[in-house]
């Protein structure tokens, strides 16, 4: 039986791991991701879950053993947040090439210089080239839910995903989370069988240099080149959306929250202006378009669910209505704007669809983004009709 | 040279006591001296002073005798660790709280 | 319970104490106990930074009869309560609280003492003798956190005390259970207030 438990989101991660029956787990603890470790470290010393638990020196250490790990089979797990996630960035390339299917939970924290430990979105969006597939939150129940599937798309296609949820936001608030039954899991989640088996009769040796064109090695078996294999892992991302579908489809029928959907939608029904946002910023945008509405406004929320692979159709249809898009960005690509907005804009482009649209770059570095904010600004933008081409900065105190 | 003209480039704290806030509320643990072990006070002169130049609340004050400003100590007790004649101790500090409190009482 | 909440309704709550002391626990089993009183949305969550032993720290409790969709810090709580009376000296308690709120101290004083010209009631509670009289101390702290939670109950009247202690139950083993649940019943108990409060 399911139950409701009150817990904050890094609780959520670690038991959601522990549902998935991880095998081998190697994480450095960082704030705000710290109860994670600490909470697995906890379920593997009590007996909870059997699991080997490896201590490592880094992030980059903790990404290499989980590399390995999963490598030689074992269904894998890590956590991180902001410089520890850049630290791992060589081995997350790394990870997606050799198509493991390792699940990390990343507590979005932003980036030093200078310091911080709070939240923003720049950890992950810098990571966004690296082949992984990223789903952002907006809520505990979502962490839960996420991590959960996460094994079950990432062990289908090869490919790893990280979880992303807001730093303290939600890894430090609790909330009720329906804790599914350990057997429903069972059911839904297959073990793991890896791709290849290195260690079989014949033992084999992974990733060696590619060439640019395929050659023959000594025994004279073709070895195929390295552009096939980019291609392929494009491909495959390609595709993954309609696996994200099935397996949110069929996690809905086994636990009654259906996640068929790559973008999440409130009081979109004959909006004509959209505020797009990812993460737990989506509920706060639903308070604001609450309250635009109470002022006759057609506005509606559309937050992007999954980032990566790009739900470039799906959001092409969801804005097709919309007359004004006003995209908040917890990031920003220093030179450009903020990521969801140059990917949103592309995405419009190939549907020659031409709404307004405002970028705003809020929240850096755990600046509180209230309803109220979302609502000025989603005014101010329409009464300017999208021309200001530069992103706009709110909450920049001085 | 430096040419600082933007507080926006370079982010920098000054070294001063209060940086970090009110950091005397944090104490759990008060550094008693005992100045008849404490160096310079032996010696009447400017020595040692190694509780000033660790202390990284810059809560020491040089002199004879040294002096602590509880409003910025935070009780870390880095400062009873570094004396090399053990002049420092760390009392837990809910017992001064506590009587400071009745003295006020008293007074009111 | 209160019958004409309305159902979008926020009660947010202010907790205010000294790192050490159990406020984030204890913002945590009100959530917990709102939750199992009835309240679909609760969350609960330490003020975002470094905690430190000794250090003030405030946490917050949000309940609400629909799920909860805001985050964002609480600027002015309906409740406020306070594990340190001290605390009023050294921290804006009641700039943090609605001019019609709720303030519940643990004070071995009567709640005239800290009535102020602004309309807010005023509750307080002996916690500290009760949490020391019924064994709540730990390595000489006196853990008052819990005991509160009864004050909490009478004073407001927004979560049962059956709700509480079964969230109690739910944080502690049984005989620490025990004892917190005694700690909170007779905090409950010895509560007094101002006036009747009303949530606005
Ligand atoms: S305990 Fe000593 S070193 Fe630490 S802040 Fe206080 S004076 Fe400085
Ligand atoms: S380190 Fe010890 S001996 Fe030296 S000045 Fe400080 S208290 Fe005195």
């Amino acid at each position: 039986m399911s139950k409701v438990q009150i817990i904050n989101g890094n609780e959520t991660a670690a038991m959601g791991a522990k549902l998935c029956r991880v095998q081998v787990i190697a994480a450095y603890p960082i704030t705000p991701q710290s109860k994670i470790p600490e909470t697995l470290v906890k379920y593997v010393e009590s007996g909870e879950l059997a699991a080997e638990f490896i201590r490592v020196e880094s992030e980059h250490s903790a990404l290499t053993v989980c590399i390995s790990a999963s490598t030689v089979g074992a269904r894998v797990f890590t956590a991180t947040a902001a410089n520890g996630l850049a630290y791992m960035h060589e081995q997350l390339h790394w990870a997606a090439g050799a198509r493991l299917p390792i699940v990390m939970a990343l507590a979005n924290r932003g980036l030093g210089a200078p310091w911080t430990i709070f939240n923003d979105m720049q950890d992950s969006i810098s990571q966004r080239d690296t082949g992984w597939m990223q789903v952002y939150c907006r809520d505990n129940q979502e962490i839960m839910d996420s991590i959960i599937m996460a094994y079950k798309i990432c062990e289908q296609l090869h490919v790893p995903m990280m979880v992303c949820f807001d730093g303290f936001v939600l890894s430090h608030t609790v909330m009720p989370v329906e804790i599914p039954d350990q057997k429903q899991v069972d059911a839904f989640l297959p073990s793991y069988v890896p791709h290849l088996q290195v260690d079989g009769p014949e033992p084999i040796n992974i990733n060696p240099v590619m060439l640019a064109d395929p050659r023959a090695n000594a025994q004279g078996v073709s070895c195929p080149s390295y552009m096939g294999f980019r291609m392929r892992l494009q491909e495959t991302l390609e595709s993954a959306g309609d696996v994200i579908l099935n397996v949110g489809r069929e996690f809905g029928e086994v636990f009654g929250r259906s996640y068929e959907c790559l973008l999440w939608k409130y009081r979109t029904e004959g909006a004509d202006t959209i505020l797009l946002t990812m993460g737990s910023l989506a509920n706060e945008a639903s308070l604001a378009v609450d309250a635009l509405r109470e002022k006759g406004w057609k506005a509606g929320v559309v937050a992007l669910r999954v980032f990566r692979p790009f739900p470039a159709a799906t959001l092409r249809q969801a804005l097709s209505k919309a007359k004004h898009v006003v995209i908040f960005d917890k990031n920003i690509s220093y030179g450009n704007e903020g990521a969801t907005c140059t990917e949103t804009k592309a995405a419009l482009f190939e549907g020659g669809l031409r709404p307004t649209i405002t970028n705003y770059i809020v929240g850096l570095g755990g600046k509180n983004v209230a309803a109220a904010d979302l609502e000025a600004a989603t005014i101010k933008s329409v009464e300017q009709k999208g021309q200001v081409s530069t992103p706009q900065w709110i909450g920049v105190a001085v | 040279m430096a040419s600082k003209k933007d507080q926006f480039i370079s982010a920098c704290a000054t070294l001063a006591k209060g940086e970090a806030g009110n950091t005397g509320e944090w104490r759990a643990k008060r550094p008693i001296i005992d100045l008849s072990k404490c160096t310079p006070c032996k010696k009447q002169k400017d020595t040692c002073y190694l509780c000033w130049l660790y202390c990284p609340d810059g809560t020491v004050k040089r002199g004879i005798p040294i002096e602590i400003d509880l409003q910025y100590c935070k009780g870390c007790g880095v400062c009873a660790q570094v004396c090399p004649t053990k002049a420092i101790r760390m009392e837990v500090e809910e017992q001064f709280v506590l009587s400071e409190c009745v003295i006020q009482e008293e007074v009111e | 319970m209160v019958g004409d909440l309305t159902e979008e309704k926020v009660i947010n709550v202010t907790w205010h104490g000294r790192g050490g002391q159990g406020a984030v626990t204890a913002a945590m089993i009100l959530a917990e106990a709102a939750y199992l009183d009835g309240y679909q949305g609760v969350t609960a969550a330490p003020f975002f930074g470094v905690e430190r032993r000794g250090a003030p720290i405030t946490a917050t409790t949000r309940f609400s009869r629909k799920p909860i969709r805001t985050l964002s810090p609480t600027a002015q709580a309906d409740v406020v309560v306070v594990l340190d009376e001290r605390l009023l000296q050294t921290v804006d308690v009641l700039g943090g609280l609605k001019p019609d709120g709720l303030l519940i101290l643990n004070s071995s004083s009567g709640p005239e003492k800290f009535c102020t010209d602004m309309d807010i009631a005023v509750a307080t509670s002996d916690a500290n003798s009760i949490a020391k009289e019924v064994g709540l101390v730990v390595a000489g702290t006196v853990l008052i956190n819990t005991s509160l939670l009864g004050a909490f109950s009478k004073a407001s009247c927004l979560v049962q005390m059956e709700s509480l202690e079964k969230a109690i139950g739910e944080n502690f083993s049984k005989q620490a259970a025990k004892v917190n649940i005694q700690g909170a019943r007779l905090t409950y108990e010895a509560t007094r207030i101002n006036r009747d409060w009303q949530l606005s």
